[in-house]
């Protein structure tokens, strides 16, 4: 182990695939793969949480170990020497997806996740076209009650990300396992609707599902995933700033999705971000200022129109009535900078104190 | 290290009042109670109050005036076979004289009384065990070195006198007066033990890892994993119902080598006599601060909990039962970190099996040394086995390690029933393997047996004859792996499933040419894949079945052929006209009324309306059914 004489900071020197690199002791074997450009495929893997190590597909060689490892979970030491693809590992990984695919619907040209899933992408990457044991689509029936995530059991993986998010980053537990061996299911207690199970509607569930088991229900048949125009973007509603990605076709907004590791939020959402974004598409939204003409009626304008008109109008009110006249009320989709400015507008130039804030939205 | 001037000896509070001129055991194990104990104890109670002659007395708390009788009931003492097994034991004429009867009835009570309690005749006949003469069954305890069993079958477990009467707690009481964590777990390490619970890791070595290990609060814990789930084992069942002190005495002496104070025994659900009888003793053992706060008057504390499991096989895996402690699904996790660096509540945690740590009290009184003198080579000790399937005397057998196969099966169990030919042993569970005749020289050693692809395991032994298909018997044992999956990781929730149907098809002669390299395959990934040992032992019995039979295999995929005639689709019955004498034996015997014929003339099978049971096989007396 090496330690930097000016920061202290330790460093641990291993070899992958025979290219010798340096990290920090902690850091597992995925983390170092990723950051070296080498692919490692996950399922269960959700950098959002604790390392579960169920799905199988990041196994890894480690020279001396007992048998393959799996690299999200496994933290390097000085000197390990791994190996991220071998004969053995191509055999095991593709092993995984064919058992996968083997009970699979397979109903990708259906599915929402079509093109956005991690076992369609599997499956290609590793050629699997039909598995040796022939094909036995799993029959769960479950309910399927929520406003906003669809749920398909069949194309459940397992993976336990949904359960995982819901109960250790989202601190609610909707989600469980039941039955158990070749019968276990992802399911709310009791099967019950999740709406009487605490959920929130945040859809962090739908954010970590790797394949088509939990997609967005408000989006579906709006657009396939490739169709999509994707703009990196803040959410409009409150001041933490997430960022998430807003797909787009033929000018209507489809959905809104995150990944782990983007902005501030690192690819969680709530309920408002990730599925309040519908007003977007609304008939009924202003997309031009608007005054009223001689009539009274509200007409379309231009912003140095409207500007002037509101202008004219806030001095006239001053002068008969004074500053105190006046109330501002400003918007939580506003950053803080904005309402700084906003009350300082309020106080300093139109001279009240009468300002007030939505507070939340 | 506890201040040894103020440590207090454990003693009998509630020494015997007197030595009864009979004393009467009957075992009272889950065996015993299921072959008809309480009716055999109940029809001893009243036979015996109604002869008069001995009045059945509690020793520990009445005097005996005139003749007395005890009545105790005990745990498991192995001969399972033979259940009900009462001992008897008189001193009369100052001779003391204990003989053992075997599968007794409430019927057969009057006689015992009357010829053997009040005339002083034993009833011959009945006997299978004597102190005085060969019987042929002495062959059952010659070749087994009782040691974890020492109390079995023996002792009362639910008084903890009769315990303390044996030694019990002296080891406990040695260690905290004489030695220091460390000294423990170097007398563990030195004895030789390696854990019982079927991955034969040095206990001693646990012990350090966890000692050494840091906590953030200074917090360990100790458990004891009594979730033994294998199918045909039932030792550390036999060692909780039967001994239960010696657990808990052997959870402390480990919670002292380690730092920990307080432990768990996690007991499956499935076994509600030990749960009721660990409860007992250890209210007893608190009772008398052998167990607790300040143990013995020294400042060691350690506390056991007792908590039942809630029916998955898979929490007897060390990470799942955690889980399951902690109120969570019993689902393994990842190791590293492993349990002696952060298990239980993310504390420092060993686990150690029921049997093991029935055998620290022993070596703790007894001394490493004398362990380590049994066994072989690498594997000291004993080991108890379950033995059981087409034996003659199944049930539990103790022996050193290093004693042959074919010295457990033919000697202590006594052979094939009915003098069937030998076929096959499946030793260590669902996660052992198949053994053939050719390898019963291979002797109970960890590393002996790994080598032939079945394992010690937990110790279960099942006997397999000619009638006993391999395909089946290797389907039988997936199944229960397959069920007992816990759904978290693909190759062992689908592969074993994929495997279980390839094996189901064999079984109904739809096996094709590539199923025995598609379940190799299979076999290899899922054991190289699984996230635990469930996953990566389940293959083993379809492995080595096929590595040791696989022209039985090949039989059923190319021949449509069992020849064991266990598989109901490749089995067809007939009935031989030149043998048949029309007695109608079997065509009483048969569920589905498939056999027609007339008293006195050939009789004949529907194989439409046949549904392969082989009733009508194992009836006829003239060979006239015909299996094919």
């Amino acid at each position: 182990m090496a330690v930097a004489p000016e920061t202290g900071e330790r460093t641990l020197t291993l070899t992958v695939d025979g290219q010798e690199v340096k990290a920090a002791p902690g850091d597992t074997i995925l983390t170092v793969c990723r950051r070296m450009g080498i692919d490692i495929p996950t399922l269960c893997y959700d950098e959002r949480m604790e390392p579960y190590g169920g799905c199988r597909m990041c196994l890894v060689e480690v020279e001396g170990a007992r048998g393959p490892v799996p690299a999200c979970a496994a933290v390097i030491g000085d000197g390990m020497s791994v190996t991220t693809m071998s004969d053995k590992i191509f055999k095991l990984r593709k092993f995984v997806i064919e058992l996968l695919l083997s009970n699979h619907p397979l109903d990708c040209p259906v599915c929402e996740a079509a093109g956005d899933c991690r076992l369609q992408d599997y499956a290609w990457e590793y050629d699997v076209n039909m598995t040796p044991w022939g094909w036995h689509p799993k029959d769960f029936e479950t309910r399927d009650d929520h406003p906003n995530v669809a749920r398909n059991p069949n194309r459940c993986i397992n993976c336990g990300r949904c359960v995982r998010i819901c109960r250790d980053v989202m601190g609610i537990g909707c989600w469980g396992f039941t039955n158990r061996g070749y019968e276990t299911i992802i399911d709310t207690p009791y099967n019950l609707p999740l709406e009487q199970v605490g959920c929130v509607s945040c859809g962090q569930c739908v954010s970590a599902c790797p394949v088509g088991a939990l997609t967005h229900k408000r989006s579906r048949h709006d657009a396939r995933i490739w169709q999509t125009d994707k703009t990196d973007t803040v959410c409009p509603y409150c001041g933490v700033g997430c960022e998430f990605t807003v797909q787009t076709f033929r000018d209507r907004l489809v959905r809104v999705t995150t990944e782990p590791g983007q902005g501030v939020n690192n690819g969680n959402l709530c309920v408002k971000g990730r599925f309040g974004m519908e007003f977007v598409n609304s008939p009924d939204r202003l997309t031009t200022p608007m005054v009223r003409n001689e009539d009274g009626n509200l007409v379309p304008t231009t912003w140095d129109v409207a500007l002037d008109r509101i202008e004219q109008n806030f001095k006239r009110i001053k002068e008969e009535a004074g500053g105190k006249a006046f109330a501002g009320l400003a918007s939580a989709k506003c950053t803080n900078e904005e309402n700084y400015l906003f009350q300082k507008f309020m106080r300093g130039v139109i001279g009240t104190n009468n300002v007030d804030h939505c507070a939340r939205l | 290290m506890a201040v040894a001037q103020k440590v207090k000896k454990p003693t009998v509070l509630r020494p015997l009042k007197t030595t009864p001129e009979v004393e009467i055991g009957i075992c009272m194990g889950t065996g015993g109670i299921a072959a008809g104990g309480d009716g055999v104890w109940e029809a001893f109670e009243k036979g015996l109050a109604a002869t008069d002659a001995y009045a059945v007395i509690k020793p520990r708390e009445d005097k005996c005036e005139g003749s007395c009788s005890t009545l105790t009931g005990t745990g498991c003492r192995g001969m399972c076979a033979m259940d009900v097994l009462v001992d008897v034991t008189t001193r009369t004429k100052g001779q003391e004289r204990t003989v053992t009867y075997g599968t007794v009835t409430p019927k057969m009570v009057a006689k015992i009384i009357e010829e053997h309690i009040v005339g002083g005749e034993p009833v011959h006949k009945w006997i299978v065990l004597s102190s005085e003469e060969e019987t042929s069954h002495n062959d059952f305890y010659a070749y087994q070195d009782r040691l974890v069993l020492r109390h079995c079958g023996r002792i009362d477990p639910e008084d903890i006198d009769a315990y303390l009467e044996e030694g019990g707690y002296q080891g406990l009481y040695r260690v905290l007066t004489e030695m220091t964590p460390t000294q423990v777990h170097e007398e563990v390490l030195a004895s030789g033990l390696r854990g019982r619970g079927g991955a034969g890791f040095p206990t001693g070595l646990k012990w350090r890892f966890a000692a050494e290990a840091k906590s953030p609060d200074g917090k360990k814990y100790f458990i004891c994993n009594g979730d033994e789930g294998d199918p045909g084992a039932f030792m550390d069942r036999s060692v909780l119902e039967g001994d239960p002190h010696a657990v808990f005495e052997g959870m402390a002496i480990g919670g002292y080598a380690i730092g920990a104070d307080e432990g768990y025994i996690y007991v499956r659900a499935e076994y509600p006599l030990a749960i009721k009888r660990l409860k007992i003793a250890l209210k007893q053992a608190e009772e008398r601060g052998l167990i607790g706060k300040d143990i013995m008057g020294s400042d060691f504390n350690f506390k056991i909990k007792v908590k039942e499991g809630a029916g998955a096989f898979v929490c007897g895996e060390e990470t799942a039962l955690m889980q399951s402690i902690e109120g969570k699904r019993g689902m393994p996790r990842l190791r590293p970190p492993f349990p002696a660096q952060s298990g239980l509540w993310a504390r420092p945690t060993n686990i150690n099996n029921v049997e093991t740590l029935a055998c620290v009290p022993w070596i703790m009184t007894q001394g490493a040394e004398a362990f380590a003198e049994r066994g072989y080579e690498k594997s000291k000790g004993t080991k108890v086995f379950a033995v059981t399937g087409k034996i003659n005397r199944s049930g539990l057998a103790e022996v050193p390690m290093g004693l042959t196969l074919r010295e457990v099966i033919f000697k202590i169990g006594g052979g094939v029933k009915n003098d069937k030919e030998f076929k096959a042993v499946q030793m260590g569970g669902p996660s052992g393997g198949c053994l053939p005749e050719s390898l019963l020289d291979t002797r109970v050693d960890y590393e002996e047996l790994n080598q032939t692809g079945a394992i010690v395991g937990s110790g279960g032994m099942v006997v397999l004859d000619r009638d006993n298909c391999i395909v089946d018997t290797a389907r039988f044992f997936l199944k229960f792996t397959q069920a007992e999956s816990c759904g978290k990781c693909v190759p062992c929730r689908i592969g074993t499933t994929r495997m279980l149907e390839i094996l189901d098809r064999i079984t109904e002669g739809e096996g094709k040419p590539e199923d025995i390299d598609l379940l190799l395959d299979l076999a290899e990934n899922i054991k190289s894949g699984s996230l635990c040992a469930l996953g990566g032992t389940a293959p083993n019995p379809v492995l080595t079945s096929i590595k040791y039979f696989r022209e039985e295999f090949e039989e059923h995929i190319h021949e449509q052929k069992c020849r064991a005639g266990a598989c109901a689709a490749l089995t067809t019955y007939s009935i031989d006209p030149v043998n048949c004498t029309g007695c109608r034996a079997c065509a009483r015997a048969c569920p589905v009324d498939a056999i027609t014929g007339e008293k006195k003339e050939v009789h004949v099978i529907d194989s439409d309306i046949c549904i392969r049971c082989g009733a009508c096989y194992d009836k006829c007396r003239f060979d006239a059914v015909r299996r094919a």
